[in-house]
């Protein structure tokens, strides 16, 4: 019978783990040359890589940048031995134009702070950690240099006393610990109103400052949203909730279509406040993509929910126009939208009316993506357990609570990537509009080539537009996966 | 069948029955399509009352206790919960919802929010009660199930005995008069079924109304009042525990007890 018997006599130390398994060399091996076929794989990669940066690189790093034309340029090769290469020149020349399209240049400052300005609004939408003091300081900053850069004697001191004040709140937030503000505000300070109100303004804001015109108009369809919550609220004790919600819809509709324009109207004749009004057909390059791409993921997030949600609805009705919808949308090329948009919308409109162009391609994009997101949002509420909703409605939660608090936010949770693919898409889609014959980067570049200097120019104007896109896309797409990571709850 | 002995002694000091009506079913029935899952149920649970419901798969024991807080709705006869009739009317619904518990076998914790914040939720969005005030009494059940420790973290970092306790303590923070169990248990490790019947056992102690649908005979026969044996969607038996476990009368019960014990 043999011994199973046994006893540690001393307990081991720790070691550090063997050398090949640690720093670069370990990571190589485990990484790159983990056995015979791997090792192959990965040589054969870079002798690949080798020859794609070979034949590009020299190509991108022509000395081309400050030529006037692609004769120009082709003297150069020639000089150089003929190899063709880019002939950047047509970027220097033509990229504030592909910025701008045919926005009035007096005027370009407009979009250009709209632009900052979007970056203070959303930073407190995307980003929970950044304190609201800096958001502020980054207002502050943007309003500033805007004044400054505005120039004239009120301009200069009023961006002056911004970037001052901006300095003046900067500086305390960065010499005041964390711990002592949370003291202070226990102690009472006030403080600073939440960077969101400024968020919740700039829908206002933007389109002012792109389109111009009186102040008065944003103004008043800022209060056709004021005056919507307060019939809603004057109304419930006397009507059904639901009743109350039409009759608040109802009531901002009228405000927007009927009363906006004369009240905007008559108050710019007393207290005439304004921007030089620019045409929607002046608008063009990035801007217009970057006009509609946001539009488009702002609005089509919200109504994509209503319409995942009321395809789930019990109520038939709401159910058959939602599907229906959605599955008409998603049956039709975008193309086919934006064509009714540019030319058979204006046979239903009255004669006489001018519809915006940009408008009714915003509406029509917007819808698109909408659809889309519809049943992105279906699939993440399609994952949720049963349970959920069971335990939200166990707890005497209603169900517009229900889904506020708790499916919501997990529903929306597990669409991310979905969702964030869908952004990337309309704003990838938004280059279709130069087909119904607005300049978005695209519709530029035939305009561009037309120019006899740069006749034959092909692949800088896409490469450049196509590097603008993706820094965009890029973006985004990090975000998602931050996004991803902070919301993460569990410890996988 | 798993049977956990308890090893704290059951304080029955507290345990009363009143004479008030808590629940009221009056000859319900109920379908799920043409299929007939509940027939002819009637029941009365006085206030105080530990009633544990046993059965056989498929009898219809979540069913039953599905409705008295209208997971799902019946189809015929009466149920009054506390006063309230569950009919189609929202308003009766979310009120016999906001003074009913329910624990369910899998938790249903929510996963995007800390355990105190599940526990805050309901009180803060449908009692109306200020923050705070909600996390103080928050903060008093998660200390009675045991786990104040635990507030702020997340339920996918909670083994599944915590999680049912914290779900215990979430129902309980909206301070109900009934509480309903759908086999608290048997999603559970033996050691995590008794912490979480321990928890039970106390709530039994403070003279809470508990309707339990479990197949812990042990907790039944120490802590139940009435033991309801449910087969075929009918109530086929029902008597106090010493009687209903010694001297089955229907043979399905015998044949059921023979089973499992
Ligand atoms: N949503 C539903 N639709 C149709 N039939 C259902 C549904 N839910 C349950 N049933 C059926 O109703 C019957 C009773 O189900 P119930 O869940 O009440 O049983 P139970 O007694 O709780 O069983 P278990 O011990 O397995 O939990 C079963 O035959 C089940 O298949
Ligand atoms: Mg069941």
């Amino acid at each position: 019978m043999p011994d199973l018997s046994y006893v540690r006599s001393e307990m081991l130390p720790e070691r550090a783990p063997p050398a090949s398994q640690v720093g670069i060399v370990g990571w190589a091996r485990a990484n790159l040359f983990n056995g015979i076929g791997n090792s192959i794989l990965t040589v054969l990669s870079l002798v690949f890589l080798w020859y794609v940066l070979a034949a590009i690189l020299p190509w991108v790093f022509a000395p081309t940048w400050s030529k006037g034309s692609l004769n120009e340029c082709r003297e150069v090769f020639a000089a150089d031995g003929g190899h063709g290469a880019a002939c950047w020149g047509v970027i220097r020349e033509r990229w504030v134009q592909l910025m701008f399209g045919f926005y009035p240049e007096a005027e370009r400052w407009r979009p250009v702070l709209a632009f900052g300005l979007l970056f203070v609004a959303l930073i407190p939408v995307l980003f929970n950690m950044i304190s609201r003091r800096m958001n502020w300081v980054l207002l502050l900053v943007v309003l500033g240099l805007a004044g400054v850069y505005l120039g004239g004697v009120l301009g200069i001191i009023v961006g002056l006393a911004l970037l001052g004040a901006a300095a003046f709140v900067g500086f305390k937030a960065f010499t005041t610990s964390k711990e002592d503000r949370a003291a202070e505000i226990a102690s009472g300070v006030k403080r600073l109103p939440n960077p969101l109100f400024f968020s919740a303004l700039y829908p206002f804001i933007a389109p002012w400052l792109l389109w111009g015109g009186t102040i008065w108009m944003p103004v008043g369809a800022a209060l056709g949203f004021v005056i919507s919550v307060l019939a809603y609220r004057s109304l419930l004790p006397f009507v059904g909730n639901l009743a109350g919600l039409i009759i608040a819809v109802v009531a901002a509709l009228v405000w927007w279509l009927l009363l906006t324009a004369p009240f905007a109207g008559g108050l710019h004749t007393i207290i005439p406040i304004g921007l030089e009004p620019v045409e929607s057909r002046d608008f063009g390059g990035f801007m217009l993509s970057i006009t509609i791409g946001v539009v488009a993921i702002a609005c089509s997030l919200p109504i994509g929910i209503v319409l995942a949600l009321g395809r789930q609805s019990d109520l038939l009705i709401v159910k058959a126009l939602c599907v229906g919808f959605i599955e008409f949308i998603r049956g039709v090329p975008l193309i086919t939208l934006l064509f009714v948009a540019s030319t058979l919308l204006n046979i239903f409109m009255p004669p006489g009316t001018n519809f915006d162009i940009i408008l009714r391609v915003l509406i029509m994009v917007t819808l698109f993506a909408a659809a889309y997101m519809a049943e992105v949002v279906r699939g993440g509420l399609a994952a949720l357990p049963k349970g959920q909703y069971e335990a939200a409605d166990a707890l005497g939660l209603d169900y517009w609570k229900a889904q506020r608090l708790i499916i919501m936010p997990q529903a929306l949770k597990i669409s991310i990537p979905g969702i964030v693919s869908t952004f990337i898409g309309v704003f990838k889609d938004t280059t279709l509009v130069s087909i119904i014959g607005l300049l978005d980067p695209l519709g530029l570049t035939n305009a561009i080539r037309a120019d006899q200097n740069w006749n034959g120019i092909v692949w800088e104007l896409y490469g450049f537009i196509a590097l603008m896109f993706f820094i965009f896309c890029f973006l985004m797409s990090r975000y998602s996966m931050y996004l991803e990571r902070r919301l993460r709850t569990d410890h996988r | 069948m798993s049977s956990i002995t308890l090893e704290t002694h059951v304080d029955r000091s507290k345990m009363a029955v009143s004479d008030h009506i808590a629940i009221e079913i009056r000859n319900m029935n109920k379908w799920y399509g043409a299929f007939h899952v509940l027939r002819d149920i009637d029941l009365t649970v006085y206030e105080g009352e530990r009633i544990v419901i046993a059965g056989p798969s498929g009898s219809g024991k979540s069913t039953l206790i599905r409705c008295i807080n209208r997971l799902e709705e019946h189809q015929e006869g009466q149920i009054i919960v506390d006063g309230t009739e569950l009919t189609s009317d929202l308003k009766n619904v979310d009120k016999v919802r906001s003074e009913v518990g329910m624990v369910f076998q899998h938790f249903n914790l929510f996963p995007h929010l800390t355990i105190l914040e599940n526990c805050t939720l309901a009180p803060i969005w449908v009692r109306k009660t200020p923050r705070k005030e909600a996390e103080e009494i928050a903060m008093h059940f998660l200390e009675k199930v045991k786990i104040p420790e635990q507030a702020h973290k997340f339920p996918g970092m909670l083994s599944g005995g915590q999680q049912q306790r914290v779900a215990i303590a979430r129902s309980l923070c909206m301070k109900p008069r009934i509480m309903l169990f759908d086999e608290p248990t048997s999603a559970l490790d033996p050691e995590m079924i008794k912490e979480v019947l321990e928890t039970m056992v106390e709530l039994a102690e403070e003279g809470m109304t508990m309707l339990c649908v479990t197949h812990e005979m042990g907790f039944a026969k120490e802590v139940a009042n009435r033991v309801i044996f449910m087969d075929a969607g009918q109530i086929v038996e029902q008597n106090e525990p010493n009687e209903f476990f010694n001297n089955p009368q229907n043979e399905r019960t015998k044949l059921f007890l023979s089973q499992i014990l």
